[in-house]
């Protein structure tokens, strides 16, 4: 990835830090959990230096300064009318070439990974403090199913401009957050292509054994195991020595696969001869426990994750991590104790008294059969 | 009304068909070895055939390393460390082959064992480096002894230095006495053995239940990675073998190792070779003891000894050159291996805190600390002690057969240790009375007709039990030294309703390969073994070492997670399946086999 000028693009597995003032919160996160060894769906970002460049020498900067000078957060309709002007100037005004090269080369460079054209997503990154809180994560803006490179650039911009939306710019005014340095960065990052996805936990739901990675795993996108609408197959991973402890093939019936370039899921039959044959090989059955274990490690307490198969790349590089979220359910129960040994304190050195207390145990239970 | 499910059984022994021409065979073995009471309790009780140890039909003399082994496992449980709910187990030799049956200690007696059980087995755990420290010097002076013993044929005359002093003995006495010695001093090995290898097992056992109950399907083999040894005296012998052909090329002395069949002329050979003698220094120096070392199990008569056929040992390090020399690494990665021990320590470790945690490393320090006993002492007992025993049997054969009683020196196994003795002092009476013994006339024809009744035991594997097994197998020393669960005899009885033609086994060492099976009855097939393949076997023996370094994975009829296979697997980080029953004689030699040791599978994929 040395060939491209990093202030301005940075794909996520390019080995930079992850500046988050230049990547904003979702880019740098993205890059972070890459170089930790959790591969996100690939991609790459157009930092907020690309954006601050953008207004700067498009002559926006001023403009944008001048329409929300003075501008009243309370009076709806004037600030409506202010965000809309913005929005359609980032969206119109023309980047200038030295600023579209780097991210022309970089969708060339991103296109060039696959055999054919994959559709992406277009997603705000924004730095924390410019935008409103948490509640708002979600309406920043997510443009999916993207194909064509003018779309992308489009949509880059769209990003962009909605740091400008009627509710960003009343939530700064009132909390008097300063214009300067306001910027977006923006995630162009590939569009899943499940072949087979699934879930996996860092513990073992039946009894909480921690020593143990539960995979489900079903073909086609990862919702069918998610909504239970196929009994998938259920693999019981050592977590030490990586191993499958124990299995259960799933008969597998239907599957959901995107249709085409549109995005939507379409739900169909699975073939006789995949139904009830494991959907993981076991090289894959070991990668998906061991991507599980290092977001556990990563995060540092047990955790729920969704991954999946991606079509469009290569075996050994098409397993990503959708989600990883801490896992509270389970692991918050008691974990599996050893039945005390013996009522006295336990020797020093050995513990003598449990030693007989399993010998005796196992008469015992042979008695009751 | 309920209805009982059909009890599966093994058969019957009264029911099993005596094979043509193995008539008579019970008069063969010691009155006390045989099923006497086929009609009452011996025909009712359960009893699992140990091939593990014993994989092929004793002959009469043999039966010494079952009576003493299994005779003297039976009194440390019973008699000197009161297993709480374990004593000995009764055996029986049936139609040639080894028969057990642990014997429970009943239910109401269990209770007052436990504080003398604790006394007992708590100060050995406290003690255990001085008193193993004091084992050694017990048993590497009984061997000391064994190799003072000599047989030698008697003179002519009494010696007139003997008239002269007043001796008034004619030697034969001496015969006599060190045969008796010779017994004696391995019965006394015996017992040592047994010392520490119980509460070695009883160590790995208690972290093996702790360890399933905090991480309940926590595989066997992590259990066991996590406690064994890595620089183990068993795999010494292998190590100087190694260390030998790494010299052999640095001195440039590949060329002597053509023909290694020719143990004189390659040793004449390398020692005509610059930098030869010290090769051979080294060579020597090697020896004692780690050529005490069979490609049997130490069982039998017929196993060889690296130290009496070193076309055995020059061979392997005849290959070990070709692998230096193709720049192939044979040491064991030991770094590598300790490395990986710590990692799955430290990893479930991790795991558990409070009083678990506590436990665990009280259990796994106690397991650490005991385990490695179980498998080194086979260096000293199986191989080393037996290893003279079986050359001194050979030496007293020497002189039956100088005095006309047999023809070969393995005749003497046909006899049992008490018709030796009987013979002896037949020979000795022969000498003395200046007249014909009576065992010429009388051996050669016996030995002929028990020779068939062997043969024709031979040819039928044994049952893998007899009798209708309980229905939970519990008692903790069978599970674990010969891997008899409630599960591995619902499968002998063919329960398991998995109708796919795949073999199975234990998971004994982890890992999946591929590749052509290599079907081996017998140490000499060794060599037949080619690189890339896959060694199935009825069983493997510890001084296969070298070979393990050329296969892809193995596949045994017997043993469990403890057995040599097992152990020797992990330690090369090959995938194997024990204890899969029928691999040895389902597979074929050639046959493209998938070996899975995560999940204890074989499956033949091509002819």
């Amino acid at each position: 990835m040395s060939g491209f000028d990093t202030r301005y693009v940075q794909f996520f597995d390019g080995g930079t830090e992850p500046d988050h003032a230049l990547l904003g919160g979702k880019c740098a996160s993205l890059v972070t959990m890459t170089a930790a060894g959790m591969p996100v769906p690939p991609g790459f970002a157009v930092t907020t230096a690309l954006y601050d460049a953008f207004v700067e020498e498009s002559g926006l900067r001023d403009v944008i300064a001048n329409r929300l000078n003075r501008l009243d957060p309370d009076d709806v309709v004037s600030v409506d009318a202010v965000s809309a002007a913005i929005r359609d100037e980032i969206c119109a005004r023309p980047v200038p070439e030295r600023l579209r090269r780097p991210v022309i080369e970089a969708w060339a460079d991103f296109q060039g990974r696959f055999e054919r054209p994959v559709p992406v997503a277009v997603r705000s990154s924004a730095t924390a403090e410019d935008l409103p809180d948490a509640s708002f994560a979600g309406q920043q803006d997510t443009y999916l199913w993207l194909v064509d490179e003018h779309d992308v650039h489009d949509h880059i911009r769209k990003c962009w401009a909605s740091l400008y939306t009627s509710r960003a710019i009343t939530y700064r005014l009132r909390n008097a957050v300063p214009e300067d340095g306001l910027s977006m960065a923006v995630a162009v990052q590939k569009m899943v292509h499940a072949r087979v996805a699934g879930v996996a936990m860092t513990l073992n739901p039946r009894n909480g054994d921690r020593s143990k990675i539960t995979i489900d795993a079903s073909w086609g996108v990862g919702e069918a195991v998610v909504s239970g609408h196929v009994t998938p197959d259920n693999i019981l991973v050592d977590k030490v020595l990586m191993c499958i402890v124990e299995e259960h093939v799933g008969d597998k019936h239907i599957e959901l696969v995107p249709d085409g370039a549109g995005g939507r899921l379409v739900e169909r039959d699975v073939d006789a001869a995949r139904r009830a044959v494991r959907s993981l090989t076991d090289d894959q059955v070991k990668a998906v426990a061991e991507l599980a274990k290092r977001a556990e490690r990563h995060y540092a307490c047990p955790q729920d994750v969704e991954w999946a198969l991606d079509a469009d790349l290569p075996d050994g590089q098409n397993l990503l991590l959708l989600q990883s979220r801490p896992e509270t359910v389970h692991s918050s129960k008691p974990k599996p104790v050893a039945a005390p040994a013996t009522a006295s304190p336990p020797p020093v050195g050995f513990s003598l008294g449990s030693i007989t207390a399993h010998l005796t145990a196992g008469r015992a239970a042979s008695v009751t059969n | 009304m309920t209805v009982e499910p059909a009890v599966k059984s093994f058969p019957r022994p009264s029911e099993l068909p005596v094979p043509p021409g193995a008539e008579g065979w019970e008069k063969l073995y010691p009155y006390n070895l045989v099923f006497q009471n086929l009609s009452g309790s011996d025909d009712e009780k359960f009893w699992f055939c140990d091939s593990q140890h014993w994989p092929t039909v004793f002959k009469p003399f043999e039966t010494i390393g079952g009576e003493f082994a299994v005779k003297c496992l039976g009194q440390y449980n019973t008699r000197h460390l009161l297993i709480p709910p374990a004593n000995g187990i009764e055996f029986k030799i049936h139609l040639g082959y080894l028969y057990m049956s642990p014997v429970p200690v009943p239910e109401n007696r269990i209770a007052a064992r436990v504080p003398e059980f604790e006394r007992r087995v708590g100060h050995y755990f406290q003690n255990w480096d001085s008193l193993l420290e004091q084992w050694k010097l017990k048993v590497r002076a009984t061997i000391d002894e064994l190799e003072t013993l000599t047989f030698a044929g008697l003179p002519e005359m009494v010696p007139f230095a003997d008239i002269v002093s007043g001796k008034a003995k004619d030697g034969s006495e001496v015969l006599m006495e060190n045969y008796d010695r010779l017994i004696q001093l391995v019965y006394q090995n015996w017992q040592y053995h047994f010392e520490f290898l119980n509460l070695g097992y009883l160590a790995y056992l208690d972290f093996f239940t702790f360890a399933k109950q905090v991480f309940p399907d926590i595989p066997d083999q992590a259990i066991a990675k996590m406690v064994q040894g890595v620089d183990m005296e068993l795999f010494r012998p292998d190590d100087e073998l190694k260390k030998l052909a790494t010299l052999a090329v640095e001195l440039g002395l590949q060329s002597a190792f053509e023909n290694t069949d020719d143990v004189e002329g390659t040793l004449a050979r390398v020692g005509d070779l610059s930098g030869g003698r010290r090769w051979l220094d080294a060579y020597r120096a090697a020896q004692d003891p780690w050529f005490n070392f069979t490609v049997g199990n130490g069982f039998y008569g017929h196993d060889k000894y690296w130290i009496e056929h070193q076309e055995i040992p020059l061979g392997y390090i005849k290959d070990y050159i070709r692998r230096v020399d193709e720049g192939q690494r044979i040491l064991r990665p030991i770094d590598e291996l300790v490395a990986e021990r710590d990692r799955i320590v430290a990893e479930y470790r991790s795991l558990l805190d409070g009083e678990n945690l506590a436990a665990f490393d009280v259990k796994h320090g106690l397991a650490v600390t005991a385990y490695p006993y179980v498998e080194n002492h086979n260096f000293y007992i199986e191989h080393w002690t037996m290893g003279v025993f079986w050359r001194k049997v050979r030496e007293l054969s020497r002189v039956f057969v100088a005095a006309g009683f047999w023809a070969d020196e393995g005749d003497l196994l046909y006899l049992t240790r008490g018709e030796v003795r009987d013979a002896l002092f037949d020979l000795v009476t022969g000498w003395a009375v200046g007249a014909e013994a009576t065992g010429p006339s009388y051996w050669p024809a016996e030995i002929d007709r028990r020779r068939g009744i062997i043969d024709a035991l031979g040819s039928r594997r044994p049952q893998p039990a007899l009798n209708t097994p309980p229905a939970q197998i519990t008692e903790p020393f069978t599970m674990m030294l010969w891997g008899i669960t409630t599960e591995q005899v619902q499968q002998w009885l063919g329960d398991d309703s998995g109708s796919d033609s795949a073999i199975t086994g234990m998971s004994a060492s982890p890992g999946v390969a591929e590749g052509r099976a290599r079907v081996v009855h017998h140490a000499d097939q060794l060599s037949e073994v080619q690189e890339g393949e896959i060694l199935v076997a009825t069983i493997t023996a510890p001084s296969w070492g070298p070979i393990f370094g050329k296969i892809k994975a193995t596949v045994t009829d017997i043993g469990g997670m403890m057995s040599h296979a097992a152990i020797v697997c992990r330690e090369y980080g090959l995938p194997a399946v024990t204890g899969t029953g029928n691999g040895s004689t389902t597979i074929r030699t050639g046959q493209l086999i998938r070996v899975d040791g995560n999940a204890g599978r074989v499956e033949i994929l091509e002819d």
